[in-house]
């Protein structure tokens, strides 16, 4: 008879739960295949997990590109492929990101969001010199120290939220001599942007009550908001991201502290999510569909009719990027990636939906554009669940230069490795 | 820093009741059927769902009641067509039965809801915040622990008061003796998957407006859970309560002192747990587990 404290099958139990909990972590994918002569495109994004929210977004965004695309006769008159899957992880997505290059011999990699997964896809794209549009990613370091000759970004950078957002805070003198209380998301993205926004807040004379690492699977707030209240700073900072952000809001409400918010990443679909009476705060945006351009107009309304819903910042990015790589193949008659890279580095312009024409900026392939500030509607104002805050005018204003916010050579040095 | 030391012990302690309605039900199945249920999330994330849906209809006091019942139905005939099958089977079947559950569940949320968050307010009589001294706490959060309460202490009375609750504890030790005695432990079974999975329902329900509705949530909270069953030791009630509020005095106080260790301060209490007692502090010793 088995007399050890703990029997095999108590033991088997705990390992088999153990095993599925890191069984959970792998996804599912959605594969369409069909025509061999199309053109194909792949897509990663995560599309469960904390990210998955901002994923479902990206996911219609692509579609409805290459659905226009394929209307308007696909490149050089061959239909576009789209191969989409969700990228999960880091380890996931660099398998992934494999075995479209390899297997499906896609032309491009468009998507993701998180920073850590971006890294791992830019890497494989880099090795078999595939191209990689980041949609979502706002890491400084993928457009500094990790930056990649194929690796060209739609979506802003850490810098440019906290330079578009900062101009909010200078202008409500919410920064020289104050104190800020900075929570941040435990992971790459996290740690990057926190030390842009350190940069900012020290040049312009401001120090921290405290900055505090969230784990990004925390759910309960209430131990960090007991600590602000505490604390009492001039300003709570928030550089979480997905869904972390809306329980924030809603908890830091829930716990009804006086501290004004402000945020130096966001993304539309989390606000929608949490909705009206939860949401608090100045926050910064790439893109919104209170932009009135006729060409932001077309997205928003085929968008709406298509998905019942209007599109955001995310569902933007990944549809833009889808347009612009097939705008370059286009122009350029072909989809070799290299042709397609000096191009762009030549300073090529693109609607980018958006009042002023963007370019990929040639040392660091960082899409140059104009970005937003928001801040919440009283609760009165709001007509539908869709309609949460107000735009702001864009920044940099029109006679600035459209460089003015992104990092320079100096903060965010690139050396394309050949 | 005495005070502020003493907030979050007590705030921790009241935290622990988010884990404590799942973890219950979770031991429940367990001990009763030799079953580890990894779909006890997806019932936590039915009743949140069902509760956004009902609530438009008859409100949120009516969603907390209709929403548990109406994820015990389904409890019911998950139990009659699928777990019934597996109670006296390899543990490794049920495993895998539960885990393509929970994953079947997840994308059907998914599918159904969307990947994106629903929007679910806390109702606004409950909103605000109640000062106690200079503790504040939120009161919809005073709701919630004494609902979570009012459930454990059913439970408990249920257990070891009733006629019922003889015959579980009983089949619990000894089904083969309970079968010798002529009583059936499929009725009490079902009852128990039933409760158990009512149990995560109104967690769900409650905890919806503060931790946001989405299909990954009963993913998110089950690990968790898993770790104060752990903790408290398998089987045992009092010690999943025990477990429910350590853990939650342990995050506090992590978040206090090193807040990157804030969810890994679990896994680091279950580790030393099971190096020193491998039963969890009170599991019982269960013959047929051993």
């Amino acid at each position: 008879m088995d007399r050890s404290p703990v029997s095999r099958r108590r033991r088997e139990v705990l390992k088999g739960v153990g095993a599925a909990t890191a069984l959970g972590t792998l996804g599912f994918p959605a594969i369409v295949r069909s025509q061999s002569d199309a053109i194909r495109f792949g897509h990663l994004t995560p599309r469960t997990g904390f990210l998955g929210p901002l994923g479902e977004y990206a996911v219609m965004g692509v579609n409805l590109a290459v659905d226009e695309l394929n209307a308007a006769g696909g490149i050089m008159g061959r239909k576009i492929e789209l191969i989409a899957e969700d990228s999960v992880n880091p380890q996931t997505a660099s398998t992934k990101a494999e075995r479209l290059i390899e297997r499906d011999k896609v032309v491009v990699i468009i998507g993701e969001i998180s920073s850590a997964s971006g890294l791992a896809i830019a890497q494989v794209a880099q090795r078999n010199r595939t191209l990689f549009f980041n949609t979502g990613c706002n890491s400084d370091e993928l457009r500094g120290k990790s930056c990649n000759r194929y690796m060209f970004h739609t979506e802003a950078a850490n810098s440019m939220y906290v330079g578009a957002e900062g101009q909010a805070l200078l202008r409500d003198g919410m920064v020289k001599g104050k104190k800020w209380y900075s929570l941040t998301a435990d992971y790459a993205f996290g740690h990057d942007l926190l030390k842009v926004a350190k940069r900012f807040m020290t040049a312009n004379g401001g120090t921290f009550a405290a900055d505090e690492l969230v784990p990004t699977d925390a759910a309960d707030f209430s131990p960090y908001l007991l600590k602000i209240r505490n604390a009492k700073p001039d300003l709570v900072i928030s550089n979480l991201a997905g869904a972390q952000i809306g329980n924030f809001m809603k908890q830091y409400l829930e716990f009804g502290l006086p501290f004004p918010v402000a945020g130096f990443g966001f993304d539309t679909a989390i606000a929608w999510g949490v909705g009206k009476g939860n949401v608090t705060g100045t926050w910064p945006l790439v893109w919104d569909s209170q932009v009135k351009t006729p060409a932001a107009q077309r997205f928003t309304d085929a968008f709406t009719k298509k998905y019942g819903k209007p599109p955001e910042n995310q569902a933007w990015g990944d549809y833009l990027s889808t347009k612009h790589v097939a705008q370059a193949m286009n122009e350029l008659k072909t989809t070799d990636s290299t042709k397609i890279v000096e191009h762009l580095e030549k300073g090529a312009k693109f609607d980018v939906l958006k009042t002023r024409e963007g370019y990929y900026r040639n040392w660091d392939h960082q899409l140059m554009q104009e970005m937003y500030t928001i801040t919440f509607k009283p609760a009165a104002e709001v007509k539908d669940k869709w309609d949460l805050f107000n735009l702001s005018a864009p920044v940099p204003v029109a006679n600035q230069s459209l460089e003015l916010l992104a990092p320079t050579r100096e903060e965010n040095n690139c050396t394309m490795p050949t | 820093m005495f005070i502020e030391i003493l907030e979050q012990v007590l705030n921790g302690l009241l935290a622990g009741a988010y884990y404590l309605l799942i973890a219950l039900g979770l031991t429940l199945i367990f001990s009763l059927g030799g079953l580890v249920n990894l779909a006890h999330g997806a019932f936590y994330a039915f009743g949140a769902y069902f509760a956004v849906k009902l609530a438009d209809t008859v409100g949120f006091g009516g969603a907390l009641i209709l929403s548990p019942i109406a994820v015990a139905m389904i409890g019911l005939i998950v139990e009659r067509f699928l777990f019934r099958r597996f109670y006296r089977e390899d543990p490794a079947l049920g495993l895998l039965l539960t885990f393509g559950l929970a994953m079947v569940a997840e994308q059907s949320l998914r599918w159904i809801f969307g990947a994106a968050p629903i929007p679910f307010s806390i109702p606004p009589v409950l909103k605000g915040q109640v000062l106690i001294g200079d503790f504040i706490y939120s009161k919809y959060r005073l709701l919630m622990l004494v609902v979570a309460a009012a459930a454990v202490g059913g439970l408990w009375v249920l257990l070891r008061r009733t006629p019922f609750g003889r015959v579980v504890r009983a089949g619990v030790q000894n089904p083969d003796m309970v079968a010798a005695l002529g009583i059936s432990l499929k009725p009490y079974m079902a009852s128990v998957v039933a409760l158990a999975v009512a149990l995560a329902a109104l967690a769900g329900v409650l905890l919806a407006p503060i931790s946001g509705v989405h299909p990954a949530m009963g993913a998110d909270i089950l690990t968790a859970s898993f770790v104060v069953v752990v903790i408290g030791g398998l089987g045992s009630f009092w010690g999943v309560v025990w477990a429910a509020l350590i853990v939650g005095v342990v995050r506090g106080l992590t978040i206090y002192f090193f807040p990157p260790a804030a969810e890994a301060s679990m896994y680091l209490l279950m580790l030393l747990v099971l190096l020193f007692r491998p039963r969890g502090l009170f599991g019982e010793r269960i013959a047929r587990f051993e």
